[in-house]
């Protein structure tokens, strides 16, 4: 229901943008904002996965985003013909559906061999070996000249508007719901609750870990294929740690376990940093390099009144399965 | 909760709501927070002197009327996904004509697409990398690239030094410093010099012995470091620590008054490539220099001067285009030939690199002075 409104609403809102119609309320900036925080709901409900679900500490988000934002990126640019030589709304469709599945590909690849080694470890182990895999593969990046290496990848076509991101952000949130309510979901949920006890009932916990970290790195793997194509322009820099960090806080700030403390966590976050800009150029110019002081102190004192998140393991309505269903 | 992000959103609107006034926008996006925010209060600062500038004398001449400007600067955290936003808040909802920045290349390159892809004009005062302005229209920078740069350095050490032998240690992970070190390289090489290192670090990285120990064997002559001023210090501190006695050389990453503050006795003695320098005699740069230290204590750095340039140079075009259009703006920046800004003298030969000159500084005395000039 809520999913029909939202696609309903996004198609209108993308042709009128598009036009230029209503500069004043619906322009691109806003339209910009919107893209990027359907992206950030796409890295922080997989990453929720991880640190909600199976109740792990994956330090290594961006890392995965990065591959599939190079991926993209390389299919894009010299795998594929131009959007201009294909059929109009077509072409575009068909080089979105290409670049994203093979940024998700490559992306669940590397996240299944990140599971592969990691499997041994728990808790602030696994932490620093996905954090290192996170900066193996931002080095790694960085040492690859024919993507540009250090100097960022330059010239991506445009390819992601932001109807395209709000139909993977709401296909991301209805394939991770009915995957977490499956039998894959309460396998997650019963090795965080308590592995041993899930072990003694049969359950493969290496293998369920595994999955865990391939679904989620594919879906971070769409969520940087989108990106590189809405920015046309990415530097390994971008997909540092600093970036799984403020995953990991819109994570935090909506709440564990939950997709719609996904959400809300996303929404809050980076309104709150354009509000916060908006409100002081507009009213305190003078107050304004104050900013990257106030928000973060807004963080806190949200933390510290609601101590699970915004949402912490509660769900809206139409994110949970229908009773009976 | 839900109503709470639902009231959210209007909010948003609302501030961008703002009565329209009479009066002519030029976006600047800078970074005047993150790791080089020294650099974006020298842009803040230089904006602030050509507003007041131009606003006592009435604003600029737009067709028959004069029009006050209002510069409507912009926080992008040294980030590109944040200069995106910035570059996309400036159009669309601050409306402005032209936009100034950003600074780092990596920025640029995040906010260019978004400016050409709208029909407004950029300059960029700091970005040195060739790719932000290749093959656009609509961007434009103050100042020369990278390879220039390299070359400058290149040739200074040959001729002026009689170095034989270089070694260089660069940030392998910013494409400014890994840009500026390739092309010394190459030309070094080609001006009879030898390279006998060629060592990286990663950006952040604290602890140089190692490369610098590799360096200290083939005892080169002159040491190439084209960082930022913020790690240079410590590099020069560790390598004289161990004993290399080469003369250090740097880009114009250097220019900033935290390298001699950050550095104190160890930066003497060394030089490096800039924009311009505040010794230089061209009576421009003088009274720009006059008035920023009675205003705000400090000698401008290149960034200070170049944002300067960026901003006269948009509001020179706005004068000569007669209106207060975009288009026409960008083609009068294009037509600029011979503009006397701070930096030296400005034209735009077709493309949006500007043929300009830089010259070498010399640290002396926690002083940076004028050593020589060098023209394309």
């Amino acid at each position: 229901m809520v999913c029909t409104l939202i696609l309903a609403l996004a198609l209108p809102l993308q042709l009128s943008v598009d036009a230029g119609l209503f500069p004043d309320v619906l322009n691109p900036y806003y339209l910009h904002l919107l893209t990027i925080i359907g992206m950030n709901i796409i890295l922080v409900a997989s990453l929720n996965l991880l640190n909600g679900y199976l109740g792990e500490f994956a330090l290594g988000h961006a890392g995965f985003m990065a591959v599939g934002a190079y991926t993209a990126a390389l299919l894009a640019t010299k795998a594929l013909p131009s959007a201009a030589a294909l059929p109009p709304v077509l072409g575009t469709c068909i080089i979105l559906v290409v670049t994203l599945g093979g940024a998700m590909l490559m992306a669940a690849g590397i996240g299944y061999l990140i599971g592969l080694v990691t499997f041994k470890t728990v808790g602030d182990y696994l932490a620093i070996i996905t954090l290192g895999f996170n900066m193996i593969i931002v080095n790694a990046i960085q040492n690859l000249d024919f993507v540009g290496g250090p100097r960022g990848f330059t010239g991506i076509p445009k390819n992601t508007n932001f109807l395209a991101v709000a139909v993977c952000a709401l296909l991301t949130l209805g394939l991770l719901r009915n995957l977490i309510q499956s039998s894959f979901g309460r396998v997650w949920v019963s090795i965080r609750e308590n592995a041993i006890a899930a072990e003694l009932m049969g359950v493969s916990i290496a293998k369920a870990k595994n999955w865990a970290f391939t679904i989620a790195a594919a879906f971070a793997g769409l969520a940087g294929g989108l990106w590189a194509q809405n920015q046309q322009f990415i530097t390994p820099r971008s997909f540092d740690y600093i970036k799984t960090t403020e995953i990991l806080v819109m994570l935090y700030l909506g709440g564990m376990a939950s997709l719609s403390g996904s959400i809300l966590g996303v929404v809050a976050y980076t309104l709150l940093m354009e509000l916060l800009r908006n409100l002081l150029s507009a009213f305190a110019p003078q107050l304004a390099e104050w900013r990257m002081l106030i928000s973060p102190l807004i963080l806190i004192v949200i933390m510290l009144t609601r101590q699970t998140g915004l949402l912490g393991n509660r769900e809206w309505r139409w994110l949970r399965p229908r009773q009976g269903a | 909760m839900k109503l709470c992000t639902l009231a959210l959103l209007p909010l948003l609107v609302l501030a961008g709501c703002k009565p329209a006034a009479k009066e002519l926008k030029i976006g600047v996006s800078a970074p005047t927070t993150g790791s080089i925010s020294a650099t974006g209060q020298s842009a803040k600062n230089a904006i602030a002197l050509v507003q007041d500038e131009i606003n006592a004398g009435g604003g600029v001449q737009v067709g028959d009327k004069q029009v006050k400007v209002r510069f409507i600067l912009e926080d992008d955290e040294d980030k590109p996904e944040s200069t995106a936003t910035v570059f996309q808040k400036l159009i669309n909802q601050d409306k402005v004509l032209a936009i100034i920045g950003s600074y780092t290349s990596k920025c640029s390159n995040a906010g260019a697409p978004i400016a050409e892809a709208s029909g407004i004009p950029v300059v960029s005062p700091w970005s040195t990398n060739p790719n932000v302005t290749k093959g656009r229209k609509f961007i434009f920078r103050a100042c020369f690239i990278d390879p220039f740069q390299g070359r400058v350095v290149a040739q200074f050490a040959t001729s002026k030094l009689k170095a034989k032998t270089g070694a260089v240690l660069y940030d392998v992970a910013s494409d400014y410093n890994k840009g500026i070190a390739e092309v010394f390289r190459d030309e070094f090489t080609k001006m009879g010099g030898k390279i006998v290192g060629f060592e990286t670090y990663n950006t952040k990285d604290t602890d140089f012995s190692a490369q610098l120990t590799k360096i200290k064997g083939a005892n080169p002559e002159v040491l190439f470091l084209p960082n930022y001023f913020n790690e240079v210090p410590l590099q020069i501190q560790q390598a004289r620590k161990l004993g290399l006695t080469a003369v250090m050389l740097g880009g114009d990453g250097w220019d900033n008054p935290e390298l001699v503050k950050l550095g104190g006795k160890v930066m003497d003695g060394n030089y490096f490539s800039n924009h311009y320098s505040p010794d230089i005699d061209n009576p421009i740069a003088k009274g720009f220099i006059a008035k920023y230290k009675a205003r705000f204590g400090l000698v401008p750095d290149a960034a200070a001067a170049l944002t300067y340039d960026s901003a006269n140079l948009i509001l020179k075009a706005v004068a000569t285009a007669g209106k207060a259009d975009s288009k026409a703006i960008r083609d009068a920046l294009a037509a600029t030939v011979g503009f006397q800004g701070v930096t030296g003298n400005i034209t735009y030969g077709g493309g949006g690199d500007p043929v300009k000159g830089a010259v070498v500084i010399k640290v002396e005395d926690g002083k940076f002075v004028f050593d020589s000039a060098v023209n394309p």
